[in-house]
C-alpha cells in the first residue's frame, strides 16, 4: 500500500488540526494557575517613572566611596582588585575590561566627555561624580538585546533577567555610558561577604545597576540613596509634587550624553 | 539468478563468483562479542538490584519549630512533588519580569516569593532537600549557579 503526495497532504493537515485542539495543547495555552496567586507586595513602592538626582555639592569622596560600597555589598558584586592569591589575580592588561561595577566615580571630562574644557572650574575638575545606569528612556541596550533578558518596565526600570541572559554582550556595545559589566570569570569567590538574601552571577552573564528593584518591591529606599544622606535624590517624575520634582525645578542640572537620543533618567547638580 | 547482469564493459555476461566469506571472521565476532559485553556491563552489573528512592528529608531546624498544624509548604505537598519546578519557573518569570514578589498560597497566606529567601528558609538542607532527588533522576537544575545555598551557610554559623 502506497500513499500520494496529495493523500499525504490532506492526512498530515488534519492531523495538525487535531493536534492544536487536543487536551494537551488546550492545557498549554489555557492562563496558568501560579500566574493567579503571584501578586506585587502590599508595601512596593510604585512609580509613573523612577528617577535619581544626583546632588554633587553634597557628594564628596567619602561619601561616594560609600554609595558604591554599600551596592557593591548588597548586591554580592566581586571585587577582583584586591585578590590576595597571586594565582587568581587578574592579569594587569585585563584589570579594567574584567572590572564589575554598578556604580562608581569618574573625573567630570570622563563622565561628560564634549562637555570639559581646558578652564573648567577646579572645583568641578575634583568632584567624584558618581555613575550608574541612566535606567534610559530609549535604551539602546533593551533595542539590541537578542533574548529579551534586558527589558524596560513600564514604570522605567531598565532590568536584567539574568536567566535569560546568554552573555552576548550586545548590550554592552549598546550602552554609551560603560554601564554594564560582563563576568569574564566566575565571581563566587571574590565576594567579601556574601549577601545571602541577593544571588550571585555566574561567568557568562551581563550585569548592571537596577534602581534597586528588589528593594523598591519590598517598600525600601535604592541602598545608594540611602547611604548618600541627602546626596541623591530618588522618586517618582510623574509625580509634580515628588522631591526629585521639586529638586530638578529648584536647580540647573545636566545629563551624561543626552545628544545621543537616549534620554538618560539620572540627573545631576554641579 | 537474473540474467540481466552486464559486467563492466556494459555486456551481458555471467555474474562473476565471489567467495562468500568473512575474513577474519573469528577476530570480528571475538571483538564484537567483547564490544557488546562491556557495553552493556552496567546493566548486568546492577541487574536485580534497585536502587533505593530518596526520601527528601525534612527535619531541618526551622521545619521542626513550627507547630504540626503549620507545617505546611506553599501548595499541598503532593502538587510540590510533582510541579515544583513549574512553580518555580513561573515564580522566576513573575518575579523579575512582572515585578509580582508575592505569592498567595491556598488559604490567602502570603509569601515572598524567592527560591532564596523562602524555599531555603525552611528547607535549610538543600543536599538532602534538593539534590538527593534530582541526582537520582539524574537532573541538573542551573538554579545553583546564581542563588546562594543559604541554609548551609546558617547551618556553618550556629
Amino acid at each position: 500500500m502506497s500513499i500520494d503526495r496529495r493523500e499525504f497532504i490532506r492526512i498530515a493537515g488534519l492531523s495538525t488540526l487535531l493536534g492544536l485542539g487536543g487536551k494537551t495543547v488546550w492545557e498549554l495555552l489555557a492562563p496558568g494557575q501560579v500566574e493567579a496567586q503571584l501578586m506585587p507586595k502590599a508595601n512596593a513602592l510604585a512609580a509613573k517613572r523612577w528617577a535619581m538626582v544626583v546632588d554633587m555639592r553634597k557628594l564628596d569622596e567619602a561619601t561616594a566611596k560609600k554609595c558604591v560600597d554599600i551596592c557593591h555589598k548588597v548586591h554580592n558584586v566581586p571585587d577582583f582588585a584586591n585578590v590576595k592569591d597571586p594565582k587568581l589575580a587578574v592579569p594587569p592588561a585585563e584589570a579594567n575590561r574584567w572590572q564589575i561595577k554598578w556604580i562608581w566615580t569618574e573625573h567630570y571630562h570622563n563622565a561628560f566627555p564634549g562637555q570639559e574644557h581646558e578652564y573648567v572650574q577646579e572645583r568641578v575638575k575634583a568632584m567624584p561624580f558618581l555613575l550608574l545606569c541612566n535606567q534610559c528612556e530609549n535604551p539602546p541596550c533593551v533595542r539590541v538585546c537578542p533574548t529579551q533578558a534586558t527589558f524596560r518596565r513600564p514604570d522605567g526600570i531598565v532590568l536584567m533577567d539574568m536567566h535569560r541572559c546568554i552573555g552576548c554582550r550586545y548590550c554592552m556595545a549598546g550602552c554609551p555610558y560603560g554601564s554594564r559589566s560582563f563576568n569574564w570569570r566566575d565571581p563566587r569567590p571574590f565576594i567579601k561577604e556574601e549577601n545571602p538574601a541577593y544571588p550571585t552571577r555566574e561567568k557568562g552573564v551581563v550585569e548592571k545597576c537596577d534602581f534597586c528593584a528588589e528593594r523598591l518591591a519590598k517598600g525600601q529606599m535604592p541602598a545608594c540613596v540611602e547611604a548618600a544622606g541627602g546626596g541623591l535624590t530618588f522618586g517618582d517624575l510623574g509625580d509634580a509634587k515628588s522631591k526629585v520634582r521639586e529638586t530638578l525645578k529648584a536647580n540647573f542640572t545636566i545629563r551624561r550624553k543626552p545628544e545621543l537620543g537616549s534620554n538618560p533618567q539620572v540627573y545631576y547638580i554641579v | 539468478m537474473d540474467d540481466n547482469y552486464k559486467n563492466e564493459f556494459g555486456v551481458f555476461a555471467e555474474r562473476p563468483k565471489v567467495e562468500k566469506k568473512i575474513y577474519d571472521g573469528k577476530y570480528i565476532f571475538l571483538g564484537l562479542i567483547i564490544f557488546f559485553a562491556v557495553v552493556t556491563s552496567p546493566l548486568w552489573q546492577n541487574l536485580g538490584k534497585a536502587i533505593p528512592a530518596p526520601v527528601p528529608k525534612l527535619d531541618t531546624p526551622v521545619i521542626q519549630k513550627l507547630a504540626a498544624k503549620d507545617r505546611k509548604c506553599v501548595e499541598p505537598t503532593a502538587f510540590m512533588r510533582a510541579n515544583h519546578m513549574q512553580l518555580l519557573d513561573t515564580w522566576r518569570t513573575e518575579v523579575v519580569r512582572g515585578a509580582k514578589r508575592d505569592f498567595v498560597g491556598p488559604g490567602g497566606v502570603r509569601y515572598t516569593a524567592s527560591l532564596q529567601n523562602t524555599c531555603l528558609d525552611c528547607h535549610s538542607n538543600k543536599a538532602q532537600f534538593c539534590d538527593q532527588c534530582h541526582n537520582y533522576v539524574a537532573v541538573t537544575p542551573t538554579c545553583w549557579g546564581c542563588h546562594l545555598d543559604t541554609g548551609q551557610k546558617l547551618a556553618e554559623a550556629k
